[in-house]
């Protein structure tokens, strides 16, 4: 990983221009002074992703849950130009408004974006749901299953992921072409960042990470998940017979009850 | 664990362990680490040191957090219309920024509303014993230390504990300057020091003269051109009178892209120096003296409405003062003239009444220590100043750097005894180094750091300490 940097001149003097930010959230009726977590949708997705089952579920456990769009998504406002820079902003913007230190979940290109949002805001903990972090080897796996919708995305059109990418065989056709129906797209310079494999700096504070995905995600190979884990010192968690959107998913609770298992015994993060 | 009424010692089980030399009772908090305020500087102290791990006592004498931004503390010097002078991106935690709607410059009672937040975010408060004061730190064996507390005016018994570090952050900018003249006591008018100074209608009607220029004295020289009957702002010398926007932005980001570049002093002066040519003008043209030295050379003014008011005549510039008469002024320059209200925007001095000056090395007790990067005292390597710095920027983000690297610095004493043992040269061999170009002589100057050279100074000693 990169070095701390102290210096950010480049931030400091060109600042990301706000945004107006879509925040969906379920709390649960009695506090329980469990840490908020706060979820980030991937590229294409909107906080919707997450109202759909995981912030409910989350809340009848305890946990206040959160789900932002990053602007140009969902319900925020437009931004075609935005960069990785500013959804990172989004991010932590968002986390800091929160009344207690928050819990970071990205999922898929969102979890980069959260492992951005790491060195600009210490949270308590990071879960990193089926990451794509970029890099040519997801590019050429991903051309590879799915030409037509990856490839105009290369020439800064939009990235489109099919039914099969996202989703396993179990999750009704019907619900299935509902979810694909609402996808949007990222911005072409963030899309493009992900060509180079972006480099993170180190988190602050040291929050523990967890990293979870399935061996059956089409967009983010198994070989991957073990070495993002590796990064942050831990083997990934596997929920074998999902697809890349496992909050979508037919099995959608398996891994949530996952994270919040996991987020219970981590004492780093209570 | 407290509240804001709590008053005392933060230890449950308060088995006084030891005694002190003197043969008070002294409880022993092993690890724990004291931080004295909960200002800005205290709060971050307290994160930074919970987030490397160790635990965290800190006293306030206060009944709440926020230090000179709560403006209901009796030592606050905030005036009604204080605004940030720097832009949001150079005041806010580097790990907790301010909110998106927030102005490019946000109001005093914002920043209050911030380090409220940040206390809560972080679960900050349960650490801070409110109400109580630090009246002594002395070093005690094996580099560890003494604090005795009371509470707040007196009350109460004193208590001891001894701490494993002590983080002193009890601001610089509370106690007055005042200057001295010849027949001041005789005078009639009022007088007061710019910390009393609170809200415009002190000054309305009245014949007010304001001394010194610093950003307090513009800001109130401002009002009074807006409120008093009569404004006189003088000065000592001439200044570089800053606006808060240059180029359709704000002017400390346009500062900070050519430093970024790296663009040397000397052009960035000409750079200013010709902007403020092009925007402010030539200023000797209303009576106003010609600075004495380059612009970064005095502590930076942003202000964007002085120059407009001396320019509608709200304002007259006029010198330094000469002395005082019953009902008059008399200036350097022999005239005369007839005030009723004088403030003196003369500014502040540190003041740690609680600590033998030996420690900071100011044996003579000139009030000036002799640190490294402003926080850091030869011979006393758990001993940290955390806020000592007068920055040409915000400097929060300053207070927050030293403290992660004070916290990061008692981790290595525990894991790797060499490392800190070079730090601790490192802090005898440059006591008393500089972090900014040159400046004028001024005692407002003791603490004056260029944000740039310093953060990069902090960042090179954190490597060095870290480095494989
Ligand atoms: C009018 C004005 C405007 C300013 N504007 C800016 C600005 O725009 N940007 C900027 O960065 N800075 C500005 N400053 C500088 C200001 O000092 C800092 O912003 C900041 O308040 C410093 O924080 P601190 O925690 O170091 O000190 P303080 O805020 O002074 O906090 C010190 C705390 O320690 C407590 N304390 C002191 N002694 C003891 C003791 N013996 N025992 C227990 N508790 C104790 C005090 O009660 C206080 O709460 C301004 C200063 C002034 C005077
Ligand atoms: N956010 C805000 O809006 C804001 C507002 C006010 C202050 N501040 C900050 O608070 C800090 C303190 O500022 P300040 O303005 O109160 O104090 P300051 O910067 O120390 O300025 C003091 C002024 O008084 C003059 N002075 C001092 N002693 C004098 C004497 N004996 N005779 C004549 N003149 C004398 C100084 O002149 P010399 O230059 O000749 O020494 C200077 O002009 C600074 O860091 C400042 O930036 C921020």
């Amino acid at each position: 990983m990169t070095e701390l940097r102290i210096m950010r001149g480049r931030e400091w003097s060109r600042p990301v221009r706000p945004a107006r930010r879509e925040v969906l959230s379920a709390v649960p009726e009695v506090e329980e002074g469990r840490p908020p977590l706060l979820f980030v949708p991937g590229f294409g997705h909107g906080a919707w992703a997450f109202a759909e089952h995981w912030l409910g579920h989350a809340a009848s456990r305890g946990f206040p849950a959160y789900a932002l769009s990053l602007r140009g998504h969902g319900g925020s406002e437009p931004a075609p130009e935005a960069t990785l820079r500013a959804y990172a902003h989004d991010v932590v913007q968002v986390a800091a408004g929160l009344p207690r230190q928050a819990v970071l979940v990205g999922h898929g290109a969102g979890a980069l974006v959260v492992a951005h949002a790491l060195a600009r805001y210490p949270a308590r903990g990071a879960v990193l749901v089926a990451p794509v972090f970029g890099g040519w080897g997801m590019l050429s796996t991903a051309v590879r299953r799915n030409p037509a919708g990856t490839l105009p995305a290369v020439f800064g059109g939009p990235l489109r992921l099919s039914r099969a990418q996202l989703f396993s065989r179990e999750l009704p056709d019907e619900e299935a072409r509902r979810y694909v129906a609402r996808l949007g797209r990222a911005g072409r310079r963030a899309q493009w960042a992900l060509l180079g494999e972006p480099e993170a700096e180190p988190a602050v504070g040291a929050p523990p990470v967890l990293v979870l995905g399935s061996p059956d995600d089409r967009v983010v190979p198994a070989s991957t998940l073990t070495r993002i884990a590796r990064r942050y010192g831990s083997a990934p968690l596997l929920f074998p017979g999902m697809g890349h959107d496992l909050m979508l998913d037919a099995r959608w609770a398996e891994p949530i009850d996952a994270i919040l298992d996991w987020l219970e015994k981590e004492p780093a993060a209570r | 664990m407290s509240t804001s009424t709590d008053h005392g010692r933060p230890d449950p089980d308060a088995t006084p362990s030891a005694q002190s030399p003197e043969g008070r009772p002294l409880s022993d908090r092993g690890d724990t680490v004291c931080v004295i305020g909960a200002g800005a500087s205290g709060l971050t102290a307290i994160k930074n040191l919970r987030e490397h791990g160790f635990g965290v006592d800190c006293y306030e004498r206060e009944t709440g957090v926020g230090g000179a931004w709560n403006w209901r503390h009796d030592r606050s010097p905030v005036y009604a219309s204080t605004h940030l002078l720097s832009s949001k991106p150079f005041t806010q935690f580097p790990d907790f920024p301010m909110p998106d709607s927030w102005p490019d410059y946000p109001h005093h009672s914002q920043l209050l509303a911030y380090f409220e937040r940040y206390a809560d975010h972080f679960d900050l408060r349960s650490h801070v014993w409110f109400g109580t004061e630090v009246i002594r730190v002395e070093p005690a064996e094996g580099d560890r230390w003494d604090v005795t507390t009371r509470s707040t005016g007196g009350y109460g018994p004193e208590r001891t504990s001894r701490y494993a570090a002590v983080v002193i952050a009890n601001g610089h900018n509370w106690s007055p300057k005042l200057p001295r003249y010849e027949g001041l006591e005789e005078f009639r008018g009022e007088i007061m020091h710019a910390s009393s100074y609170k809200d415009p209608a002190q000054l309305r009607g009245k014949r007010v003269l304001v001394v010194g220029a610093g950003n307090t004295g513009c800001d109130i020289a401002v009002e009074a051109a807006q409120q008093a009957s009569r404004c006189w702002h003088s000065t000592r010398r001439g200044y570089w009178y800053a606006p808060k926007y240059v180029l359709g932005r704000p002017a400390d980001q346009v500062n900070d892209a050519l430093l970024a570049l790296r663009v040397p002093l000397r052009v960035r002066q000409w750079l200013y120096h010709w902007t403020l040519r092009l925007t402010v003008g030539d200023l000797t043209r209303f009576g106003l003296p010609k600075p004495d030295h380059r612009v970064y050379e005095t502590h930076p003014i942003a202000n964007s409405q002085l120059v407009y008011y001396v320019g509608h005549g709200g304002i007259g510039p006029v010198p330094d003062l000469a002395r005082f008469r019953p009902y008059a002024v008399e200036l350097a320059d022999g005239r005369e003239i007839d005030p009723d209200l004088v403030i003196f925007a003369t500014g502040y001095l540190p003041r740690f009444e609680f600590l033998d000056a030996s420690v900071f090395g100011d044996s003579a007790g000139t009030g000036r220590p002799t640190l490294w990067l402003n926080a850091f005292t030869p011979g006393h390597p758990t001993l940290a100043v955390a806020g000592l710095v007068q920055p040409d920027s915000g400097m929060f983000t300053l207070a927050h750097w030293q403290t992660v690297l004070f916290a990061r610095l008692l981790q290595a004493r525990r894991d790797r005894p060499e490392r800190a043992a070079a730090f601790a040269q490192r802090v005898r061999d440059r006591a008393g180094e500089r972090y900014s170009g040159q400046v004028k002589d001024s005692s407002r100057h003791w603490f004056e750091v260029g944000h740039a050279d310093y953060l990069r100074a902090v960042q090179r000693a954190l490597h060095d300490l870290e480095a494989k």
